[in-house]
């Protein structure tokens, strides 16, 4: 069951031979997916052989296997993690039911709208970081976004497969209408706001890849509860490939902090303007950067107090992070929870019902995970001697998003007056002068082993292979 | 129930500079009405206005933004209603303000909201004013249906952007203001595709919405606002407001606010509360009235017809809302009837230019708003009073006509039909109240008519039909009282609905569907477990319940 057929136009583990109608849809689906790929994919990418890892199983051990492949040949295909049997519905109104291996037909909208959004996602990263190949510091990092591409490709494939099989004519549409809009065009967006914002530098990429890829696992590990078990299911192998982008994030912010740390020891200077002089990113920028980033991010959870929220949980269509450790009654009709508004020049907290405030629960334990990579970047800083520390900023800093949407905050989590708002923001969030900094700093490395003097070589290769090893072959 | 403390009282007079919601900007022939809610500034505590959702508060104000528009800008051609709000149009009515809100609220709401764009197509029809719907977002629910009343819709076709209607889908509720009739009756969507339409929570988009007739054109993002320009000078070409007419500022209407007595210039409204009844007392014009335009102008606000329609407006709105309990209105008038004739031959004379047509306009709503209120009304014509012409409108719109008879007195009151009756002021239903009252038989009309100008006293006006009941003097007193203490103690539901089904006793069109459609089906939807019992849909809505229904079908 779990093999995947490599003999189908279309690698799966889900029968697809046997499922003629099905088969049919996704084989006129995927050239024009490759077309896209074409058109939107990494830019001047098409020709290279690039080390990339491909599922060859959902196993635990087996679901990956290294090997130079032009990205184009790249086997795309439907993996879903092993049904479990007799599954039952775990929170809501449903719960102990069966899980529903057909779509409800009440909750066909919602479903469709859940699955859409998330799918949106999958093909705009790819869009936002396109030109970034043509700036790689090195052919580790060239690879590893290329393996990022090539997976949000793949679960772009995930979700198409779930509006094929599942949603008949309209799922077919939204099909193809994910490959049609495109990131940041103005007549033509992606759906969510944050997708549409370029990736202009890779220290851009990193902070991406670390903060906005995690809230993808969040949603991931969300949808991963669904009542709708294909959902699940497919969410949950998704999530072992998410693993890796956040990875090539954290390293990536870290090895850039590593390389300025050691400017800064060897000139024995803290000042931006001389760190900036070597050709390094000062620690203020990062610090900006995050602040950027998180707070971008935080905004993708939605508003604190949200019926929507409130109908997908109650209806089975998606979870809490981690539903199943935890130990109330999985209905939350009688709790509350805290969520911030600025009130009388004040945050303050106030209480609402639980339901209602599902997104910002989410938010909230994102918030706990985004922290801990933050505090593996200042063990980075500590052990150069650097009395320096990073953080994520006030969840009420910088939002766009429900109740703190427009709120005066600075970092700290002090609410502030527009003046000194203005007079700080450039303290607060990268301004125009750092982003042309930083992209001065940007330029294509392409020797194997060689890197670019703002970013440090990581401490290992990909597949144990030596960090000089020929991860991509230009041709 | 008592009457609404002060802090309570809704109050429909506002202007611009206190608008929380609507922003109103002015280029040549062409006004932009934009959406920006105050999520903030509900009428009442317990909801936000979220995502352009609006209450009865937004509406008043867009109410007052259009007359606004209507007399202050007449070189305004075109309306374009859009939103500031980024990717939402409007997104209706707001749920929670509805969850939390009783039936009379919800009804009364309804009702104005409908007669705000009613009066979008009356003033499209009569007096040349178009309206473009410029929808940026999405626009959901009564979002739609204020798109719906405008001439033409033009939707952004940015992949998200969809109308909908997901009130029976999502709420268990009808679109309260005239959504179904319009889908159907104005645009002509057919009834299966409106079946889809008006069951699919999400809506339809683009293409698929111009080929479903649900909007007139689709335009991108990038040549949106070129699109939004193009239609609505292409809209201003088929009106005849003037470029160079000199607007009138609608300066504050004087208003003294008692416990128990609503106090204008023209207009005294007297509420006795033990017989749950108000008395409307509208004044004649008195002194010398101004006869040309120059000297209408001149007068401007202070004009008395636009005064007057202004007050009475005011007057149904606040009775209406603030009054629940206050089931009959006595209606009387006093003064001279030949002031109020005169008044009608200035109207008569000037009704193409614009600013006596948008006033005619404005009585003609006002009138209209009368046949709508469900309340018992009487008309009293008793001494003093002037029951002609415009005034006698009236009379016509109650639902009983008293006229006192005085057999010795040569002072005996005298009602006198005129011209404007026979067509000024058409009903919502198109046709003259006259022409209701006699089903627009020819004898009976033509016998009226052949008493047009003359005074008719109460016999000679219960000859031709014009009233219902003559008392002479003796009787006068008892049986006015024992009709008014009669009809106080009825059941108030049982004569809202047997009011509206004998004032709208012809043909129907869009506008009776609309209105009756919502008195009939959405009022009981919105009264049934389904929609408002504790697990109704609309009750457990945004709360993350699911609704619970009786499955069986009444």
């Amino acid at each position: 069951m779990s093999t995947i057929d490599y003999q189908e136009k279309i690698p799966n583990n889900v029968n697809l031979g046997e499922d003629r109608t099905l088969k049919r849809a996704l084989e006129n689906w995927q050239p024009n997916y490759l077309n896209w790929w074409q058109d939107m994919g990494p830019d001047g990418s098409h020709g290279f052989d690039v080390y990339l890892r491909t599922a060859v199983s959902v196993d635990p051990q087996g679901w990956a296997q290294f090997g130079h492949v032009k990205m184009p040949d790249y086997r795309w295909g439907i993996f879903l993690n092993p049904a479990e049997q007799e599954r039952k519905i775990h929170f809501g109104d449903h719960k102990g039911e069966a899980a529903w291996q057909e779509v409800p037909g009440e909750y066909r909208a919602n479903l469709r709208r859940i699955i859409v959004t998330q799918g949106d996602t999958e093909p705009a990263s790819v869009e936002q970081q396109r030109h970034l190949g043509l700036t790689a510091p090195s052919q580790y990092d060239l690879r590893n976004l290329f393996q990022v591409n090539v997976e949000e490709g793949r679960h772009l494939w995930a979700m198409v497969y779930l509006l094929h099989k599942y949603f008949g004519r309209d799922g077919r549409e939204e099909g193809e209408a994910l490959l049609e809009r495109r990131s940041g065009q103005q007549d033509n967006p992606r759906i969510l706001q944050a997708f549409n914002e370029p990736t202009p530098d890779w220290l851009s990429f990193y902070m991406f890849t670390y903060f906005t890829d995690r809230d993808g696992k969040f949603q991931l590990c969300a949808l991963a509860e669904s009542s709708f078990d294909p959902l699940a299911r497919t969410t949950k192998f998704m999530l072992t490939e998410e693993a890796h982008h956040m990875f090539v994030g954290e390293s990536g912010v870290s090895r850039v902090i590593q390389r300025t740390c050691q400017v800064m020891n060897d000139l024995k200077t803290d000042d931006p303007a001389k760190i900036r002089a070597a050709g390094v990113i000062d620690l203020q920028t990062i610090q900006r950067y995050i602040n950027f980033h998180f707070s971008v991010t935080i905004d993708l959870f939605g508003a604190d107090e949200s019926s929507n929220a409130a109908t997908f949980y109650t209806t089975g269509l998606k979870g809490r992070y981690e539903e199943g450790k935890r130990t109330d009654d999985h209905v939350l009709k009688n709790d509350s929870y805290k969520v911030l508004e600025v009130r009388n020049g004040q945050l303050v907290e106030k209480e609402v019902p639980m339901l209602n405030a599902l997104n910002e629960v989410l938010r909230d334990d994102y918030i706990k995970d985004s922290i801990g990579g933050v505090e593996r970047w200042n063990k980075v800083i500590e052990k150069a001697g650097i009395p320096f520390r990073l953080s994520v900023p006030h969840k009420a800093f910088h939002r766009n998003i429900g109740s703190l949407s427009g709120a005066r905050v600075s970092p700290q989590g002090q609410v502030v007056s527009q003046a000194e708002w203005d007079a700080n923001v450039d303290k607060w969030l990268p301004s125009v002068g750092d982003r042309q900094f930083v992209a001065s700093l940007m330029g294509r490395v392409t020797d194997a082993g060689k890197f670019a003097n703002w970013i440090a070589p990581p401490v290992m290769g990909i597949n144990r292979q030596p960090v000089d090893f020929e991860y991509v072959r230009f041709n | 129930m008592n009457a609404a403390t002060t802090s309570d009282r809704v109050d429909y007079q506002t202007n611009p500079s206190l608008y929380r919601h609507w922003t109103l900007s002015f280029d040549g022939s062409i006004a932009t009405l934009s959406a920006d809610f105050d999520e903030n500034a509900g009428l009442r505590p317990g909801y936000k206005l979220k995502l352009n959702s609006y209450d009865l508060g937004v509406d008043i104000e867009l109410n007052d933004a259009i007359n606004r528009i209507r007399f202050e800008h007449p070189e305004v051609r075109t309306v374009v209603v859009t939103s500031l709000k980024d990717k939402v149009f409007c997104s209706g009515a707001n749920i929670f303000m509805l969850g939390v809100s009783s039936h009379a609220w919800k009804v009364n709401f309804c009702k104005f909201t409908n007669e705000t764009r009613n009066g979008l197509e009356d003033s499209s029809k009569h007096s040349g004013l178009k309206f473009l719907a410029a929808v940026n977002g999405a626009c959901a629910g009564g979002g739609y249906e204020l798109a719906l009343a405008c001439d033409e819709i033009l939707l952004v076709d940015d992949r998200s952007s969809a109308v909908s209607l997901p009130e029976v889908p999502l709420l268990g509720v009808l679109p309260g203001t005239g959504g179904l009739t319009r889908v159907t009756d104005k645009r002509h969507v057919r009834h299966d595709l409106a079946d889809i339409f008006c069951t699919t929570t999400e809506g339809v988009r683009g293409q698929k919405a111009k080929d479903w007739r649900l909007v007139d054109e689709i335009a991108k993002p990038a040549v949106f606002a070129q699109k939004v320009k193009e239609r609505a000078l292409q809209l201003a070409e088929q009106s005849d407001r003037p470029a160079d007419g000199k607007g009138v500022a609608l300066t504050p209407i004087s208003r003294t606010i008692e416990a128990n007595a609503l106090r204008y210039k023209h207009v005294t409204i007297e509420i006795d509360r033990a017989a749950r009844t108000a008395t409307f007392t509208v004044k004649a014009p008195e002194g010398v009235q101004p006869s040309s335009i120059k000297e209408i102008e001149e007068a401007g606000a202070n004009w008395y017809p636009l005064e007057l329609a202004r007050e009475l407006e005011d007057a149904i709105l606040s009775m209406r809302t603030n009054e629940l309990d206050i089931g009959i209105w006595l209606l009387k008038t006093s003064g001279d009837a030949a002031a109020v004739l005169a008044m009608d031959k200035v109207l008569l004379d000037n009704q193409h230019h614009w600013l006596v047509r948008e006033t005619i306009g404005l009585l003609r709503r006002t009138f209209s708003r009368l046949d709508v209120s469900s309340r018992s009304l009487f008309a009293l014509i008793e001494k003093g009073s002037c029951f002609a012409g415009s005034f006698l409108e009236f009379a016509l719109a109650c639902d009983r006509t008293y006229h006192l008879m005085l057999p010795d007195d040569a002072d005996t009151p005298t009602i006198t039909v005129a011209d404007v009756n026979f067509g000024l002021y058409p009903m919502a239903t198109g046709e003259s109240r006259i022409g209701r009252r006699f089903y627009n038989e020819q004898p009976a009309l033509e016998a009226v008519r052949a008493k047009a100008g003359q005074t008719l006293d109460a016999d000679a006006a219960i000859a031709v039909g014009l009233v219902t009941s003559n008392p002479d003097d003796i009787d006068w007193d008892d049986e006015v009282r024992i009709a008014i203490e009669e009809r106080v103690a009825m059941s108030p539901d049982a004569l809202t609905g047997m009011e509206a089904n004998l004032r709208f006793n012809g043909e129907e069109n869009m506008f009776t569907r609309i209105f009756g459609r919502l008195t009939a089906w959405q009022n009981w939807i919105f009264q049934r477990p389904n929609a408002v019992g504790d697990k109704g849909a609309l009750k457990v809505y945004g709360k993350g319940e699911k609704a619970q229904f009786d499955w069986n079908r009444v």
